[in-house]
């Protein structure tokens, strides 16, 4: 399992991650970023692409 | 053994091109060489977020380091100013030469910058790099009169920040509305309406002809005669392409480098190089998205996807598909998030769509019958099903 923290102080749900990993981040119906902490280890380079788009480079994996 | 795969210019394109390599199975190796003395680093919250913190520092806008990228070979601090392409070779100004197989062309822009008949320097700003950023910050006391020279993205939310700040800023541009070019008139008035509530002051149609004071600037005269009381004088009137350590090379950098739908090298003598490539805002690519006119795309989002390309591109020698990425950018002003697709600029017309100009709300942009971007103020979910529009 790999582990998934948001910096929701930087987070302006601009929702370029759920593009590259829509199993962990997506949009609220207010449109704002809701994600699962954790994830499969199969979702690691979707999770890293996530990171690489994010605008406020929020998205951290957590060792 | 193999020449390494060798990277000029270190920051985001760079990073992302090394990354990308390893991603697609490159296992030789990389070197990659860039003027700033910095590891690479996030470039937008230098005129955001991260110039209206206490502290600007590297720690917080370094990119995160990867297990994969471990052994990339990072030169920094050292400037490339001759290029041998004939010879597969680039040299540094202190005269050290580093042979490739592959040469990754990632040198970015920098600010154009304004000549005054009294030139002096002391209180003028430019913000483009870190040290940039740190030296800016340093100046936006509470108080400080501040003058943004250009109404673009980078000049409206530098403002934005100097207000917030707590500095008196005035915009001088020419245009006659602020970022008219990449999001039409309806928005572009909007967004200055919203930056005016504020109390951030637009003086539009209207130049900087001169600065005033001795050791440090006092005041700029504008080209009506007016004489403005100013600090702190920032220049945001954009950017030129690095491509001068290029010259003397088969190579059109007229206007950035000239790519072609594999993002290489495109000779003047015609054809392509096989083994030079671009990667980010130096480069003129044509995009099929759209057209088959090259263009400088000066997106946060096209460093990364050239370098997805280009390291798939090397890796894997698959160049059958043309490359054709999803332009997107964002902006924060004040309590203003913008977030768009496309090539908004190219539009001869656009549409509200969603929402209400005052508040929330989503435009289309057309040319012609063709959908080229979309725009929107909050209402991220209609903004990013537009992506899909882009798609092939």
């Amino acid at each position: 399992m790999i582990k998934i923290n948001v910096d929701m102080t930087k987070c302006q749900h601009y929702g370029m991650c759920v593009f590259e990993a829509p199993n962990v981040f997506k949009l609220n119906t207010d449109d704002k970023l809701e994600y699962t902490a954790t994830a499969e280890d199969s979702e690691q380079g979707n999770v890293e692409a996530a990171i690489d788009v994010c605008p406020m480079q929020a998205i951290f994996i957590v060792d | 053994m193999t020449k390494p795969v060798v990277i000029v210019g270190a920051s985001m394109g760079g990073l992302r091109a090394a990354e990308s390599l390893r991603r697609f199975g490159y296992t030789g190796a990389i070197t990659v060489i860039g003027d700033e003395n910095w590891a690479p680093y996030n470039r937008p919250p230098l005129s955001k977020e991260v110039l209206a913190g206490d502290v600007v520092s590297h720690e917080t806008v370094a990119f995160p380091q990867r297990a994969a990228t471990a052994d990339v070979g990072w030169v920094l601090g050292h400037r490339v100013d001759k290029a041998d392409l004939a010879h597969n070779s680039v040299t540094t100004e202190d005269g050290e030469v580093f042979e490739y197989s592959h040469l990754i062309i990632a040198t970015g822009l920098r600010p154009k910058r304004q000549v005054y008949p009294n030139n002096i320097h002391a209180g003028r700003h430019i913000i483009r790099t870190l040290d940039d950023a740190m030296g800016l910050r340093e100046a936006l006391k509470p108080g400080a009169r501040v003058v943004v020279l250009g109404a673009g993205f980078i000049g409206c939310e530098t403002a934005a920040t100097a207000r917030k700040l707590g500095c008196e800023v005035t915009i001088v541009a020419p245009g006659t509305v602020p970022m008219l070019r990449p999001l039409g008139t309806e928005l572009a008035h909007e967004l200055q309406r919203r930056q005016e509530a504020e109390g951030v002051r637009f003086l539009m149609k209207r130049s900087v002809a001169d600065l005033v004071g001795e050791s440090h600037i006092t005041a700029v005269t504008l080209d009506d005669g007016t004489e403005l009381p100013c600090d702190v004088f920032i220049e945001a009137i954009g950017s030129l392409p690095n491509t001068e350590w290029l010259e003397g090379n088969d190579l059109d950098i007229s206007d950035g480098l000239l790519c072609d739908h594999n993002l290489r090298g495109v000779k003047v003598s015609g054809g392509s190089w096989n083994n030079v490539w671009g990667v980010g805002d130096v480069v003129r690519f044509p995009n099929p998205v759209f057209d088959d006119t090259p263009r400088r795309v000066e997106h946060w989002n096209i460093p990364s996807e050239c370098a997805k390309y280009v390291g798939n591109a090397i890796a894997t020698d698959s160049t059958a598909a043309p490359f054709r990425p999803i332009p997107s950018f964002w902006s924060d002003q004040f309590e203003v998030h913008i977030l768009a697709f496309g090539l908004l600029a190219l539009a001869d017309r656009n549409k509200l769509v969603e929402g209400t100009i005052d508040g929330d709300c989503v435009f289309e942009y057309y040319r012609g019958d063709k959908l080229v971007g979309a725009a929107g103020i909050g209402l991220r979910s209609v903004v990013q099903g537009y992506r899909k529009n882009f798609e092939s």
